[in-house]
């Protein structure tokens, strides 16, 4: 097993009453690339904003710890891994800047993680712009964020992850504000430069075409915890736990007529005890109410469910 | 820029004759003769008659009109009845105190106001935000013709660190004019003397002048940097490392002062009316204490005048935020609004 380049442990935060995450655990091995799934509310941001250093005020981590290059950034606030992990963020309109330019913005960036003089910087940019295939790279510099198209600006914001030779990407969702057609574009360019500079990925999705295609493991999140992890293709081929089952059986390319899981997310401040799927689970029993269910090793993955090997009832994947 | 520059000022025109024509109709409806006024109390019928002829009172409404403009234009205001000197020359003399105390009082008000309101932004509902709103709500309510004799009481008479009253003291003269701002002239002049003495004048009734602007900027500018900061690039930029103080004073504030930009220029208008009162007690020798000696002595013309003049400063300040405010924000030049 390659050592990983980002870890997180048996992480849990909470805001106020409410428990956002809880004991989530899951690793990127260098070079690797690992999806994270779940339907909104799940906490995948929070998680994603606990790797980038960014908790929101209130935040509290009663344990656990994320750990990058073998420093906790939960205990520096980020500091240590600023420039060395690159954010691409989902919605490109809104994460630049209006009233600056865009190639300023990302110099700033440089300016305080990234080596070397300004003229070093710019130099690096305009052959960071020609990467990511922006047209004109060397007037992209002067221009302002809306003088580019929606896909141009996801592609500098990837300029912008990369600007400070990161060892890590974290992109979250990265295409959902983008059309169809550019959604592709954008896809293969990620990964294309992340094998091409040996970069390990971390993908928030909840397009399971765009985790097989992307995505060597992959993580389910259900209500602030991992639900069941493991190589994509066999949680793909094979899911175990109940929600992972019903979740893929939600998808209109594989569902046989329309499925859906009754029920919804818990909220935060109102977690059930026991499984936190129980409530809207076919295979609930008892004690699935009080006790939490310990994760289980099983081929290669990890499973958050007991009774992972038993059938789900026909009419709930119908 | 330099197309969304000239449609600002052309669009800045129709509204200045409008203004011209406007206050031609309320010359107009002015209750008293202002032939009979010129002509003194001692006057006879037929001596107001002349008067009336002489001045063209007696053409019709609309020849009138169009002489009104065409002399404000070529920039005759006209004779004063009280002194019995051109008006223009008059107003002349005037207008440069008057944009020096409400220039320096606007400096004063957008330098403090933009960094307390951002203090207190970031210091949202904390006690630095409280004090702010404190002083904001305070500088707002105090009447200025108060504070303005309450600043003479301590800083004047009590303490004697400031004068009590004028633009410079007067065995020092003044500068040869060439833009009639005494801070201006005198360092053109080389007077280090004359330039600090003017400085001591100016500050008590900028002071005056500018608190409520002051409290006015301060509010606008911590809802901005409020609203701002609930933007997703603030979140992006934090992710990506930028310095906090620089997210907080460039990042964040560059787009929160946009509404406050477009505030500072309607408040100039307040400035100026605000200054009638500051420099009457101040006895500061610009158009605030013309405009109260004209209405006084029923002096139309150099009403209207002081009028129009106001007008064409709060016209052409305003043209100048919005160039400010395209500078700031590149899209609004370009929106072509």
């Amino acid at each position: 097993m390659i050592a990983p380049v980002l870890s997180v442990q048996r992480l849990s935060v909470r805001i106020g009453a409410a428990r956002i995450l809880d004991d989530v655990s899951l690793a990127v091995p260098a070079g690797g690339t690992l999806g994270v799934v779940g339907e909104s509310g799940c906490g995948k941001s929070t998680l994603l904003r606990a790797i980038l250093g960014i908790l929101p005020r209130g935040a509290e981590v009663p344990g656990g710890a994320v750990l990058f290059g073998g420093r906790d950034i939960l205990a520096d606030g980020g500091a240590s891994a600023r420039g060395r992990i690159g954010f691409v963020p989902q919605d490109p309109y809104l994460s630049l800047n209006p009233v600056f330019r865009a190639g300023d913005q990302i110099l700033e960036i440089m300016r305080r993680h990234a080596p070397g003089t300004r003229r070093d910087h710019r130099a690096r940019l305009v052959e960071l712009f020609r990467a990511v295939q922006l047209p004109e790279p060397e007037a992209a510099l002067a221009k302002y964020p809306h003088q580019f198209s929606g896909g141009q600006r996801q592609r500098l914001l990837i300029a912008a992850a990369l600007c400070c030779d990161p060892a890590l990407l974290v992109a979250d969702e990265p295409t959902t504000a983008l059309d169809v057609t550019t959604q592709r574009e954008i896809l293969a360019l990620l990964q294309g430069l992340a094998a091409a500079r040996g970069l390990a990925l971390l993908f928030v999705t909840h397009d399971f075409g765009v985790l097989a295609s992307l995505c060597e493991s992959v993580t389910v999140l259900y209500a602030g915890r991992v639900a069941e992890s493991g190589p994509t293709r066999d949680v793909l081929d094979d899911p175990r736990h109940p929600y992972t089952r019903m979740l893929l059986a939600c998808h209109p390319d594989r569902a046989t007529a329309l499925a859906g899981i009754p029920g919804t997310v818990p909220a935060a401040t109102a977690q059930p005890d026991g499984c936190r799927f129980h409530p809207r689970c076919p295979l609930a029993r008892g004690d699935c109410a009080l006790d939490v269910p310990q994760p289980v090793l099983h081929r290669g993955r990890v499973i958050a469910c007991p009774y992972h090997a038993e059938a789900l009832p026909e009419v709930a994947l119908a | 820029m330099a197309l969304y520059i000239l449609r600002r000022v052309l669009l800045a025109l129709p509204a200045l004759l409008g203004l011209i024509l406007l206050t031609f109709v309320l010359s107009r409806v002015i209750p008293g003769d202002p032939a009979a006024a010129l002509a003194g109390d001692a006057a006879t019928p037929a001596q107001i008659a002349a008067i009336r002829a002489q001045y063209g009172l007696d053409r019709p409404i609309l020849e009138q009109a169009v002489v009104h403009l065409r002399q404000v234009v070529t920039g005759d205001f006209g004779t004063s009845a009280f002194s019995g000197r051109p008006v223009a020359e008059e107003i002349w003399q005037r207008l440069p105190a008057t944009l020096e105390l409400t220039f320096a009082a606007l400096l004063l008000a957008t330098l403090l106001g933009i960094p307390l309101g951002l203090v207190a932004a970031l210091d949202h509902n904390g006690p630095v935000d409280h004090v702010v709103r404190l002083l904001s709500v305070g500088g707002l309510a105090i009447a200025g013709f108060w504070l303005a004799i309450m600043l003479q009481l301590v800083f004047a008479m009590d303490l004697d660190i400031l004068p009590l009253r004028g633009r410079i003291d007067v065995p020092l003269g003044l500068p040869p004019r060439v833009t009639g701002l005494l801070l201006v002239d005198s360092l053109l002049a080389g007077r280090p003397d004359m330039f600090w003495s003017a400085c001591r004048h100016v500050v008590l009734p900028a002071v005056t002048l500018a608190l409520p602007a002051l409290a006015t900027i301060a509010r606008f500018t911590r809802s901005g940097v409020l609203e701002t900061l609930q933007k997703d690039f603030v979140l992006y930029a934090r992710a990506a490392g930028y310095g906090r103080v620089r997210l907080a004073a460039i990042y964040v504030l560059r787009n929160a002062v946009t509404v406050t930009v477009t505030q500072i220029g309607l408040l100039f208008g307040a400035l100026i009316s605000g200054a009638v009162a500051v420099e009457a007690v101040f006895d500061w020798p610009g158009l605030g204490t013309y405009a109260v000696q004209a209405i006084l002595s029923a002096d139309y013309k150099a009403l209207l005048a002081v009028t129009l003049v106001v007008g064409a400063v709060y016209a052409v300040v305003n043209v100048a935020v919005d160039v400010a405010q395209a500078i700031i924000d590149p899209r609004v030049a370009e929106d072509g609004r």
